[in-house]
């Protein structure tokens, strides 16, 4: 069985579906790609407003009954603005 | 842009050695989904070692299981580009991911794998979570 990577050599989370909690009540869900001078730099990312219905709850629960959302393609998130990163296969359901 | 055909060939191989059927166009894809009774998994392939590296192995332990879909058929996103659309049309409440995995019971998704679901997961227990909707799904009623 192959299991081929076509990138090696990134950080443990690249590639990886992340819920990344923001410090303005923002939640980011998307994929790792790297976090760097310019910021967490996600692709396919849905992202929640603090104030937006469903709340953010119900919201995460269904970006992972369904998939992701895609609100954006790519997505730097500012270094500051970055607070807990916790894999979304790793959330309760 | 897809990937050198000559790459992802041992991905096709993986996934045919273990008894998937590779639909390359939309008309295989409606051929083999359109009006289909039983039980169907669809895997929708990706070169991405960071879950597809995991997701062929588990479904592959997965189809050793005593009880199995009725046919196991596979697209391959980046690469069959509209089989891979037209695949996700038979199961596009569930946001488009690769890899992914859909279970279908006489045309409704009844078990639907994300990729973020495989992610960091050893195939062996990518595997008990497919062989438990397997035997829900698949087994013969009594």
């Amino acid at each position: 069985m192959s299991g081929h990577v076509f990138h090696p050599g990134h950080e443990e989370l690249h590639g990886v579906t992340v819920v990344v909690t923001g410090r303005s009540g923002r939640t980011y869900v998307g994929r790792y790609h790297e976090h760097g001078d310019r910021g967490l730099v996600m692709h396919d990312v849905a992202i929640h407003e603090p104030d937006a219905e469903p709340a953010r709850d119900a919201w995460l629960e269904r970006q992972q009954r369904f998939g992701v959302r895609v609100d954006q393609r790519h997505l730097i998130v500012p270094t500051a603005e970055v607070g807990e990163i916790r894999r979304l296969g790793a959330l309760a359901s | 842009m897809p990937y050198n055909p000559m790459l992802v060939a041992p991905m096709r191989a993986d996934m045919t050695r273990m008894g998937a059927r590779e639909l390359l166009t939309a008309a295989d894809v409606d051929a083999a989904l359109g009006d289909a009774r039983g039980t169907t998994l669809v895997f929708v392939n990706s070169v991405c070692g960071c879950a597809a590296g995991n997701a062929r192995p588990a479904l592959a332990h997965a189809l050793r299981h005593g009880v199995k879909p009725d046919q196991v058929v596979t697209v391959f996103a980046g690469q069959d580009l509209e089989a891979t659309a037209r695949a996700r049309q038979y199961f596009a409440d569930y946001q488009p991911s690769s890899p992914s995995m859909a279970l279908l019971k006489d045309g409704e998704v009844v078990h639907f794998v994300h990729r973020h679901q495989i992610e960091g997961r050893p195939p062996e227990s990518v595997a008990a979570d497919l062989t438990n909707a397997f035997d829900r799904h698949c087994g013969a009623a009594v």
